[in-house]
């Protein structure tokens, strides 16, 4: 696993939309200047992009984004933290789930100029490489996921729940895990998964065959 | 997705004038759930977004004249939370049953009740009224999830899951413009348009709906009974919500409003009607669902959800009574 935070080498199709972006962002604020702060209050901003800055795990990123940039697609293409996955682009798969002012959010459907001020935090700044989060390891152990597309989503989707149930029962993780779906059908696991993360089950005995 | 600009008020008098004369010149931003979906699909494509998440006064839920005020801003999440809420069960059952967390945590009381429809041939740009070449697509197309009361020229299913307990529970709704203010009953808000120029709500382009205000929970017995194909994240088939006033064992009063059946809540006036005097039991919770449903027209594809408006109807009028 690679440190995201650390730029890829060699050539990728995000880099170089990447690179776009950082050409587009940079010239909208070159021209929008006077309106600079995209946060206060009155001004107008746009259509032209704008430099925001965004609170992303702790670490304050600037950014230029058009007011219609999704999170999720700022997070994917221009800051490269790619866990979070853009599936139905639409609010209703959890695939691209982060965690906002400390609840779970669709970041397909969250405008990233309207996150500014706030606490985001991805599964990069949840379950870092070398360092995984107690969850990330219950989803290794029981089996939690196949293709594996859905994993991040659930992971973050999962972190939120536990952090305002931490004694969850059965019942509870299914309608607190029921914004994510997955297609190859891994709820037993994920569910297992996440009851064992907090101490809710027997060590040893939720092995999924 | 088309681009615009974005406005990120502080105060209502900001917001309401950064909006304007047409829904292409400016749309409101709240939970965002709905109006960026549409915009994705270029069916709005507004030249401004004005955020109305950050003016203070359009959010919180707090007591209001002996009942509640819930603000525009307040998030299914905060609803699902507060404890005056509880005290409506009808209102707590349709706030529970909404999509999923994240949707919840960022969907807004005031934009459940300004969704557009979800029929897909409204979000396929065929038009609220869903036609080709003049003629109607839905009567004879995929109408499994269409209406089946008050069909025709619309006959797409009103989305709001606030609506009808709202409308049982007897609420107002707040709305105001940058030189109006005004107040009506949530059952007069919904509308069925009769031409492609109309909206399925009283809200013109220029005003927000600014908060919801509940009468006292005291003496109402209210329920809401949903059913869905998929237990989370989807949309309800039917509901029903009901309120009743319950003296010497009787209905004093009683209020049924059934919703995802027509292109507003639909208030079932003989199932309200046919509850005067009568005690709740098996026997005439059942039959209020039967008189609920009189008069049903179903489509081709849709006939199941009579029998399902049928049981929602029952079984919302024994759980308000405390016999589920």
């Amino acid at each position: 696993m690679k440190d995201p935070d650390k730029p890829r080498k060699g050539f990728s199709r995000r880099g170089f939309l990447r690179g776009v972006s950082i050409t587009g962002g940079a010239m909208g604020t070159g021209l929008l200047e006077s309106a600079a702060s995209a946060e206060t209050g009155g001004a107008v901003v746009g259509p032209a992009a704008v430099s925001i800055t965004l609170n992303i795990n702790g670490k304050l990123r600037k950014v230029g984004v058009e007011p219609r940039e999704t999170l999720l697609d700022t997070l994917r293409d221009k800051l490269d933290l790619t866990a979070a996955k853009r599936v139905c682009d639409r609010g209703t798969c959890g695939a691209c789930t982060v965690i906002v002012n400390g609840k779970a959010v669709y970041g397909c459907t969250v405008l990233a100029i309207d996150a500014q001020g706030k606490q985001i935090q991805t599964l990069e700044g949840i379950s870092p490489a070398g360092n995984p989060h107690p969850l990330s390891k219950a989803f290794v152990n029981n089996d939690a996921q196949q293709c594996g597309y859905c994993t991040p989503g659930f992971v973050v989707a999962a972190k939120a729940f536990l952090d305002h149930n931490p004694k969850p029962t059965e019942e509870q993780v299914n309608h607190g895990l029921g914004g994510n779906i997955c297609r190859c059908g891994t709820y037993i696991g994920v569910r297992k998964a996440v009851l064992e993360a907090a101490g809710m089950t027997a060590a040893g005995g939720t092995k999924n065959a | 997705m088309q681009a615009f600009e974005y406005a990120n008020p502080a105060t209502l008098a900001e917001a309401l004038k950064s909006l304007g004369s047409s829904w292409d010149e400016a749309q409101v931003l709240a939970g965002g759930t709905d109006i960026i979906s549409l915009m994705k699909d270029d069916v709005a494509a507004p030249k401004r977004l004005v955020n109305i998440k950050n003016v203070k006064e359009l959010g919180g839920i707090a007591p209001h004249a002996g009942g509640l005020r819930i603000g525009a801003t307040a998030t299914f999440d905060e609803l699902a939370t507060n404890a005056a809420v509880r005290t409506y069960p009808a209102i707590r059952t349709a706030v529970l049953g909404v999509a999923s967390p994240q949707i919840r945590n960022m969907g807004t009381a005031g934009g459940d009740l300004c969704q557009r429809p979800r029929c897909w041939y409204y979000r396929a740009g065929f038009g609220l009224l869903a036609t080709k070449d003049g003629q109607p697509l839905v009567p004879n197309g995929e109408n499994r999830y269409h209406a089946i009361f008050g069909g025709g020229p619309a006959y797409f299913v009103s989305p709001s899951s606030l609506g009808p307990a709202l409308i049982a529970l007897g609420a107002k709704l707040t709305l105001e413009s940058a030189s109006d203010k005004r107040t009506v009953d949530a059952a007069k808000f919904f509308l069925a348009p009769g031409s492609e120029t109309e909206r399925e709500i009283d809200l013109k382009p220029n005003e927000i709906v600014t908060g919801i205000l509940l009468p006292a929970a005291a003496g109402e017995k209210s329920a809401t009974y949903e059913i869905r194909e998929r237990e989370m994240l989807d949309w309800p088939l039917v509901t029903a919500s009901v309120a009743l006033k319950i003296s010497g064992g009787k209905v004093s009063s009683a209020r049924v409003v059934l919703g995802h059946v027509a292109p507003m809540p639909w208030v079932a006036v003989a199932a309200e009607q046919y509850l005067l005097g009568k005690a709740i039991s098996e026997a005439t919770a059942e039959e209020a669902g039967a008189e609920a449903v009189k008069g049903a027209q179903p489509l081709s594809q849709n006939a199941y959800k009579v029998q399902l408006a049928k049981v929602a109807v029952k079984r919302a009028l024994l759980a308000a009574a405390g016999k589920a």
